[in-house]
């Protein structure tokens, strides 16, 4: 069905997984048959104040390691959107004693991957790398130097931001950017999680604001360091320990507040594309939601679980009008996106529309079927062990509980959470959480569709358009 | 099997990060001079695990490759058919993609939707892809699973049924899909349009999804021929990696892949692109902000990996270009001189079709695609004239036997790997010679390549030309009683 590798020679653009199995996979169902399923993770604090998670693998020589720290974009200052970023991604820049291309020669030197970026609520750096000593050391070295000493040069802070504005012009060009940061201001207004970066957050962004995000946020107090691979307990310890004992102890940062409900509403953004882009929600569940287990498996029933979900047998299935068609709950530190997404011609927006609302309105007002719920309960339970199958697969779960300060358990547990679930509770869940009066709709694009055959070619339409 | 390279990792907007995300070169260097490198690669490559991967071929011509990886309980089912979209007459093209989707579509014992619907039940997850090349499906699942899954593939590789009925929203599908992936993105078109440029004769000039004229006449009987003529035994490979044993897997695949009958295969009649004999060029108008430029020069294909030289050459260049951080373009041209806000250079090498190198870029602020060319072609005069450093070139081959380690983590990938290979005309047991291939490139075989293939008699020039968005794509609110 579904994918189509565009073995292209240089975008291969190879997506194994459509995007709404991405995202099952990413959020979602987790489950062991029994108690013994899940990784044995060791937890302690380092002498340096970081948290530790460790779970320890010596099937390959090899280490993964994440380090994360509350220094997304919810934490930024006011008007200056952007500096999550961009203090994330010029940590390899220039630190002390190195410059950028040193920086990047060493790395490759090493046969490290150092990877990472800042999201909503985090900023991680990635560090893979041999479990050979003279590799890791290195590796390690390198990362603790580029997280505690980042000289934010002025020269390359220019550079990138002239980047980052030609990338940011060129996606406002797109109809799903359109939707996507039109969508997030509607449902979460002035919150943090609704903003998005504009050409002038960036231009009015300064060297001083990057050392302060940093020095304010990524802090050894409030670091949480994740290590998974070829290493003892005690050279693990010691590598979380190198990593942090140049950063500042810190304080805790502020907590994010819950955002406010958004009022009904719906737009369209016009774009001469051939498809428009729908998205629709509101703000939906924390990490650490009490309703966390009935929406997330009601959610695999409404439109999570790929190609046996709701929306996919009503939108894709049975009329053809989506490629992709997926719901998701992201959770966040505070309530995130609640999100169903589709793109589909412009000519047949609106009857999608209904589609979407239909299914919604009825999975709300009546919740799943029992055999629905029993083949939801069945994937999430017999699937743990596939979650959970490399170091990687493992880093991203434990990484997750680390940063989130979940229960030590959380994976353990998750078969019970799963099991307890009934039509019942996700019935109620999703009749408190997703309501009618709250739920946002913005339609980007179509504009270019004339309903008739095939799509004229964007070039002409565009043409038309002016 | 290329070169992991990616570069631009550094910018905020997603439209300049640019991922070439390639398989790794599986490989070691012996006469590496950083020896724990060599010792974990060792480590992995010469340990209990020498005998595997493990292959058998059934009566009926299928072959099976399983590996064995026992760290979880959890496989990975893959079946590569060797037929793609290049295999597609004219007329229409993107049949064997639209074929792909409608595997998903039921037998008379497995209901339309059931396929993964069981797949689900069990935990497991399945998709499937294809290229000019092949069409793979798989699945992975708990260890103790595998059976159903091979009998549901076997069922779908005999049974499969076509309707008028199921055929016509698939079809509708696709063109969304079509619309999502390329009729939107204008630099998808701008390498539609560069591959029906550089490929005038040879399929790999057509698009794998296919052109929308075609998909507008395509019916459910060109998808039930393409299924009887290409589904069978003979043009399939089994790929099994994971928590598995070899002989059980091999037992289990004479039970369910072994009762189905071979067919002959039609002769391939596929046309070799004629040779070139000056520039090209195609230029794309679409709503965008930043021009692109791709240009695209005839590159080898790797048939022998023993002796292609220039093969492996090519990506050891392509890596010197692009393949890490520090790489020339990412930092000559988006650092240094801030020409290009991104640039790039690919280079494949492997598949049954020709191939290209290319190199990419889209220009900074005040700059043209004509100051963007000046620099790429630069790059390569310069290696021209003087050659690669050795530190390059170590560095590099450092990546490449770092990769190699890591590969081993995913099972998936290790999957793709075996089946990629033997899909494009090369064994899995070449794994060690491409190594070799890459760990004997020297500095002048760089520069050699360099000289020999970047001549404009071979070149095609892409490029993309932004048309302004119209004024008014700005948000309205619409009735909030449209919902329903």
């Amino acid at each position: 069905m579904q994918t189509k590798p565009m073995t292209a020679f240089f975008r291969p653009n190879f997506r194994p997984f459509r995007t709404l199995l991405a995202l099952a996979a990413l959020l979602g169902p987790l489950a062991s048959p029994n108690a013994a399923a899940g990784p044995d993770i060791k937890h302690w604090n380092a002498a340096t104040g970081a948290r530790v998670y460790f779970v320890e693998s010596h099937a390959l020589p090899l280490i993964d390691i994440q380090i994360s720290f509350p220094a997304g974009s919810a934490y930024e200052p006011d008007g200056a959107t952007g500096v999550a970023s961009l203090t994330r991604s010029l940590l390899d820049a220039g630190t002390e004693g190195l410059n950028e291309q040193e920086i990047a020669e060493r790395i490759a030197d090493t046969g490290a991957r150092i990877g990472g970026g800042a999201d909503t609520d985090m900023a991680t750096l990635s560090v893979r790398t041999l479990s050979s000593a003279a590799e890791r050391d290195a590796a390690i070295a390198l990362a603790a130097r580029l997280l505690a000493k980042p000289t934010f040069p002025a020269d390359i802070l220019e550079r990138e931001r002239a980047r980052a504005i030609a990338g940011l012009k060129e996606s406002l060009t797109q109809p799903d950017t359109l939707a996507s940061r039109r969508f997030m201001a509607m449902i979460y207004g002035s919150h943090p999680y609704g903003r998005s970066v504009t050409v002038e957050s960036l231009q009015a962004i300064t060297r001083d604001q990057l050392q302060a995000f940093h020095r304010t946020h990524y802090t050894a107090g409030s670091a949480a360091v994740t290590i998974v691979g070829d290493v003892s307990r005690d050279e693990a310890d010691a590598i979380a320990r190198q990593l942090t004992e140049d950063l500042p102890a810190g304080t805790a940062p502020a907590p994010i507040a819950a955002p406010q409900l958004p009022a009904r509403s719906s737009e369209h953004i016009a774009h001469p594309s051939a498809q428009a882009h729908i998205l629709m929600g509101m703000p939906g569940m924390s990490r650490d939601d009490p309703d966390y287990f009935p929406l997330l498996v009601g959610n695999y029933v409404l439109g999570g679980g790929g190609f046996v979900s709701r929306l996919t047998r009503e939108v894709r299935e049975k009329r053809g009008f989506a490629y992709s068609v997926s719901s998701y709950f992201m959770p966040l530190r505070v309530a995130g996106p609640f999100e169903i997404g589709l793109q589909t011609r412009g000519s047949q927006a609106e009857e999608a529309l209904k589609v979407i609302n239909g299914v919604l309105d009825d999975f709300v007002a009546k919740g799943p079927t029992p055999a629905e719920l029993k083949a939801a309960r069945d994937n999430m339970v017999n699937g743990f062990g596939l979650r959970l199958d490399s170091n990687r697969k493992i880093l991203d779960y434990v990484g997750m509980i680390a940063f989130y300060q979940l229960p030590l358990d959380w994976l353990e547990t998750y078969p019970k959470k799963v099991a307890a679930v009934t039509v019942e509770s996700v019935r109620d869940a999703f009749a408190r959480r997703v309501k009618a009066e709250h739920l946002v709709t913005v339609v980007a694009g179509g504009d270019g569709d004339n309903g008739t055959g095939s799509a004229a070619p964007a070039a002409k339409k565009a043409g038309h358009g002016k | 099997m290329r070169l992991r390279v990616e570069s631009d990792a550094r910018t905020t907007g997603d439209v300049n990060r640019k991922f070439y995300q390639m398989q790794d070169m599986s490989m070691f260097r012996q006469t590496f001079p950083r020896a724990a490198l060599v010792a974990a690669a060792f480590a992995v490559a010469a340990g209990p695990l020498q005998a595997n991967p493990y292959e058998t071929t059934l009566a009926n011509g299928m072959k099976i490759i399983v590996k064995e990886d026992r760290r979880a309980p959890s496989v990975v089912h893959m079946v590569w058919y060797g037929v793609g979209a290049m295999d597609e007459p004219a007329g229409v093209s993107g049949i064997a993609h639209l074929l792909e989707h409608m595997m998903f579509k039921g037998t008379d014992k497995v209901g339309p939707g059931e396929f993964n619907k069981r797949v689900a039940a069990v935990g497991g997850r399945d998709n499937a892809f294809t290229s000019h090349d092949y069409t793979a499906y798989f699945q992975q699942i708990p260890s103790a699973r595998l059976a159903d899954v091979m009998q549901l593939e076997a069922d779908r590789m005999s049974n499969l049924k076509i309707t008028d009925a199921n055929f016509k929203p698939e079809l509708d599908v696709v063109k969304e899909e079509r619309r999502l992936r390329t009729d939107d993105q204008p630099r998808s078109l701008v390498s539609e349009q560069l591959m029906a440029t550089a490929f005038q004769a040879n399929p790999y000039g057509r698009p794998i999804i296919g052109w929308m004229t075609d998909l507008d006449t395509m019916t459910a009987e060109d998808a039930r021929k393409w299924h009887k003529t290409w589904y069978t035994p003979n043009n399939a490979r089994l790929v099994v990696v994971g928590d598995v044993d070899h002989k059980s897997v091999f037992d289990m695949a004479r039970k369910h892949y072994g009762a189905i009958k071979a067919r002959p295969l039609p002769p391939r009649r596929i046309t070799t692109e004629p040779e070139q004999l000056g520039p090209r060029e195609t230029v794309v108008k679409a709503p965008a902000e930043l021009p692109y430029l791709a240009l695209a020069w005839r590159a080898p294909t790797l048939r022998d990996p023993e002796n292609d030289r220039d093969v492996h050459a090519l990506k050891v260049l392509a890596a010197i270009l692009d393949g890490y951080d520090g790489a020339r373009l990412p930092r000559r041209l988006v650092r240094e001189n801030q020409v290009a806000v991104s640039a790039g250079a690919g280079y494949d090498g492997t598949g049954r079709g020709p191939q290209l190198f290319v190199m990419d870029g889209s220009p900074a602020a005040g700059k043209t695609v004509a100051d963007v060319e000046a620099a790429l072609r630069a790059e390569i005069e310069r290696i021209q004239k003087e050659g690669v450093a050795e530190d390059e070139l170590r560095r590099v081959k450092t990546q490449t036997v770092a990769g190699q380690v890591y590969k081993r983590d995913s099972l998936m990938g290790q999957a793709m790997e075996i089946g990629f290979l033997e899909a494009t005309g090369l064994s899995w047991r070449d794994d060690d010679k491409l190594l070799e291939g890459i760990r004997k490139v020297t500095a002048e075989d760089v520069q050699a390549v360099a000289r020999k293939y970047f001549t404009d008699n071979t070149l095609t020039r892409a490029r993309l030309d932004p048309l302004p968005l119209p004024a008014d794509a700005k948000p309205r609110a619409t009735a909030p009683g449209a919902r329903h």
